[in-house]
């Protein structure tokens, strides 16, 4: 072990000469198993960061040994933290066009649709491949209004006082032990700046990839909508099928100032051997608008509860998501509102979809603290049962410290009726076909909220849960 | 060309409960038939046994369709053999409009050999056709929208049945008590759309009853009535007007052994 670090802080001076590429990927750099404070200054000094950025890692990684693992949500005791490699660089540097990007690595985009994506649809693209960030632009009326969309590293060298503005204030080090394992380790992610006043009408989109076994994403996303701008953020990620257990672990904060609008979309198609724990927060102030619209498929473990923190008067915010929990998963997903400021409003709409054998847990938090009144919530939750096998939970947790409000909360779970199944038949559908549409169905009045590459794309991924086919 | 399905001598239990003891029925295309019967006599379990429901247990007899026997299959090969059943509930699937369910189900009905995961019937020409069967219904175009029975009036569930039939042009339709529940103008609409369709198609059409007046929209050549769990009298249209007279009375005095059967069937 302490020979593997040795070479790892030599391999830093000169990576090539000590052989850290991976003879089979190219890989330009690859941390060693494990964590301990010299990773984390490696990563730090590989980055050349600011030494307020290398005090705030280590100080989190005091914090995330000191914390302990969270014994609600899912079951985390086998997530070996020594089997883990925190950072990983694929290419040596970032590309501006796709044809910088190493044929490897451009091929797996390719077949992600990314590039088709980008020319179509979308205003700006960052691609994350393991640690770093292989690839980014955005278009070109855009950068000249001054929106900012960049990898998160980036934006640490060029907009400096920006990030110490606003970096892990939002999500503070010490808010959780994952978020403060980001912290310490993070590694890209994007940064978006919408300057006052612009407003985006097509999605800027990132992709996050993860490639290598035993490998841990940690992307670090920090989104700014100053007043009176909006923008439509989407993200996926994926990753392919290994015998061992990787870990994906993001922090992602979010300001949307005076009335500014925010729409956070994920789609997230893991592989079912990845711990997906991640910490998505906004705070959203007078009359602005946030919302996350979140799909979880796949993955071993999902612990997600996107979070609105309603901070200024008439501020609104949704939390739309989806969870699909197959075979081995267990889906513990939800949201969390805060009501901070008189006249706010949040929607809650949660559907969840488990089979053969999966978990799917809606696991939220509704607060209104005194003085916010006036305030409205709504949350529904439902939840749909394929099998006999398989399980769903709902935990609402919910504390109301003002009386002046108006508070709704439905939950239904139910199971995919004999009936249906019968009247789709009897009309040539195969069981399995019956099934698909009637899942698409129940998630229907969420899917009809993406834009329609996306509501196309999850019908897609639906389709192949249900075969089963996805790995 | 000419089709057959032939029902013979079926038994169905529900829960370990004889319901049908031996029905014999036989079809021909383009013919129409009326299953009439009391309440409780089996109508509705005969229909839904022919279209393969997992809940009723045929206990012996056979169901042929052109020589081959479909009891054997599951739900949806029947369907893709040629037979349909427009039903007298059909349940609702929340978030599945109406033009998707029918474009899966027209393709898989129209390619039996389809596998999974293939292509659906184009989108243009479907739609073109979905548009023009809806016109002939006189249904409104938004129709196809909506989600599948959700919301929908008696009158517009079954005119939805009616619209899935003329789609899938079946050889063989059982129509479940499509008149249940209808107004006069609505039995009259839904009426006209099966005759159209059948005499498009030529489909063999089984009506399904315990009233008269469908009947006088859909003229039935042969008249079957369903008592005690066996068809006990099969005639023409005029046993219609004997029932619509005398009601079940005489059918009860001329089999006693079959009325005690209803009897026990409707406890």
């Amino acid at each position: 072990m302490a020979t593997d670090l040795n070479l790892q802080v030599e391999g830093i001076k000169d990576e090539y000469k000590y052989g850290f590429r991976d003879s089979e990927t190219n890989y330009s750099f690859k941390s060693g198993k494990g964590l301990n404070r010299e990773i984390v200054e490696q990563i730090s000094e590989m980055k050349n960061e600011p030494n307020w950025m290398r005090e705030l890692r280590l100080k989190a990684l005091e914090v995330f040994w000191q914390k302990p693992l969270p014994q609600w949500g899912g079951e985390l005791n086998e997530l070996n933290f020594n089997d883990i490699h925190y950072y990983m660089k694929a290419a040596d540097r970032q590309g501006k066009t796709w044809d910088d990007v190493p044929t490897e690595i451009k091929n797996t985009f390719d077949k992600l649709g990314i590039p088709e994506a980008e020319r179509k649809f979308l205003a700006g693209v960052g691609a994350q491949y393991e640690s770093e960030v292989v690839y980014h632009s955005l278009r070109e009326d855009l950068q000249k209004k001054g929106v900012i969309f960049t990898d998160t590293d980036t934006a640490l060298r060029e907009h400096s006082d920006l990030l110490r503005e606003y970096f892990a204030k939002v999500i503070p080090i010490h808010d959780n032990k994952f978020a403060a394992l980001n912290s310490a380790v993070w590694s890209g992610g994007s940064f978006v700046y919408i300057p006052a006043g612009v407003k985006i009408d097509i999605p800027l989109q990132a992709y996050f990839r993860i490639n290598a076994e035993n490998m841990g994403q940690f992307e670090r996303t920090l989104i700014i909508v100053e007043e009176g701008a909006q923008v439509h953020y989407v993200e996926g990620c994926t990753a392919p099928m290994y015998s061992t257990e990787s870990l994906h672990s993001a922090v992602v904060e979010i300001v949307v100032k005076k009335g500014g609008r925010c729409r956070y979309t994920t789609i997230q198609n893991w592989a079912n051997n990845i711990y997906n724990l991640v910490t998505k927060r906004a705070v959203a102030y007078e009359d602005a608008l946030m919302e996350w619209v979140d799909g979880n498929l796949g993955s071993r473990l999902t612990m997600k509860y996107p979070a609105v923190y309603l901070m200024g008067e008439g501020a609104r915010g949704e939390v739309l998501s989806i969870a699909f929990a197959g075979k081995g998963q267990h889906q513990d997903a939800g949201a969390k509102i805060v009501h901070g400021a008189p006249h706010t409003s949040s929607r809650v709409i949660s559907k969840s979809i488990s089979k053969n054998g999966g978990r799917a847990s809606y696991r939220g938090l509704l607060k209104v603290a005194a003085g916010a009144h006036g305030s409205k919530s709504s949350v529904v939750c439902d939840a749909l049962i394929l099998d006999d096998k398989s399980r769903s939970d709902t935990y609402p947790y919910i504390e109301i410290d003002e009386d002046d409000v108006k508070i709704g909360h439905e939950a239904s779970v139910s199971k995919i009726g004999e009936e249906q199944l019968f009247y789709l038949m009897s009309r040539g559908l195969s069981d399995a076909e019956a099934s698909t549409l009637i899942v698409s169905g129940f998630i229907e009045p969420l899917v009809k909220e993406l834009p329609m590459e996306y509501a196309v794309e999850m019908n897609k991924l639906i389709q192949l849960q249900m075969e089963g086919s996805v790995g | 060309m000419t089709k057959l399905l032939e029902i013979k001598d079926l038994h169905v239990a529900i829960d370990g409960k004889e319901i049908l003891k031996g029905v014999n029925l036989t079809m021909r295309s383009g013919e129409v038939h009326a299953l009439m019967g009391p309440n409780g006599s089996g109508k509705s379990t005969l229909s839904y046994a022919i279209a393969g429901h997992p809940n009723y247990e045929v206990t012996s007899g056979e169901v042929l369709l052109d020589g081959q026997d479909i009891l054997e299959l599951e739900a949806d090969e029947r369907a893709k053999a040629g037979l349909f059943l427009a039903f007298q509930y059909p349940t609702s699937i929340p978030g599945v409009t109406v033009a998707n369910f029918l474009r899966h189900a027209v393709t898989n009905v129209r390619n039996p050999g389809r596998k999974e995961g293939e292509d659906l019937v184009p989108m243009r020409d479907f739609r073109k056709e979905l548009r023009a069967e809806m016109d002939e219904l006189g249904m409104d175009p938004d129709f196809a929208r909506r989600y599948l029975n959700e919301g929908f009036s008696g009158g517009e569930k079954k005119r939805a049945e009616v619209l899935q039939l003329a789609m899938l042009r079946p050889a063989f339709a059982i129509l479940d008590e499509t008149d249940s529940g209808l107004d006069i103008d609505a039995v009259r609409v839904v009426s006209e759309g099966v005759n159209k369709v059948a005499a498009k198609v030529g489909t063999g059409v089984l009506v399904i009853t315990h009233y008269q007046r469908i009947l006088t929209y859909i003229k039935p050549q042969f008249v079957h009535i369903l008592y005690g769990g066996k068809i006990v009298e099969d005639g023409g249209p005029e046993l219609v007007d004997t029932l619509e007279r005398e009601g079940y009375d005489w059918v009860r005095a001329k089999y006693p052994n079959d009325a005690k059967a209803e009897d026990a069937l409707s406890v």
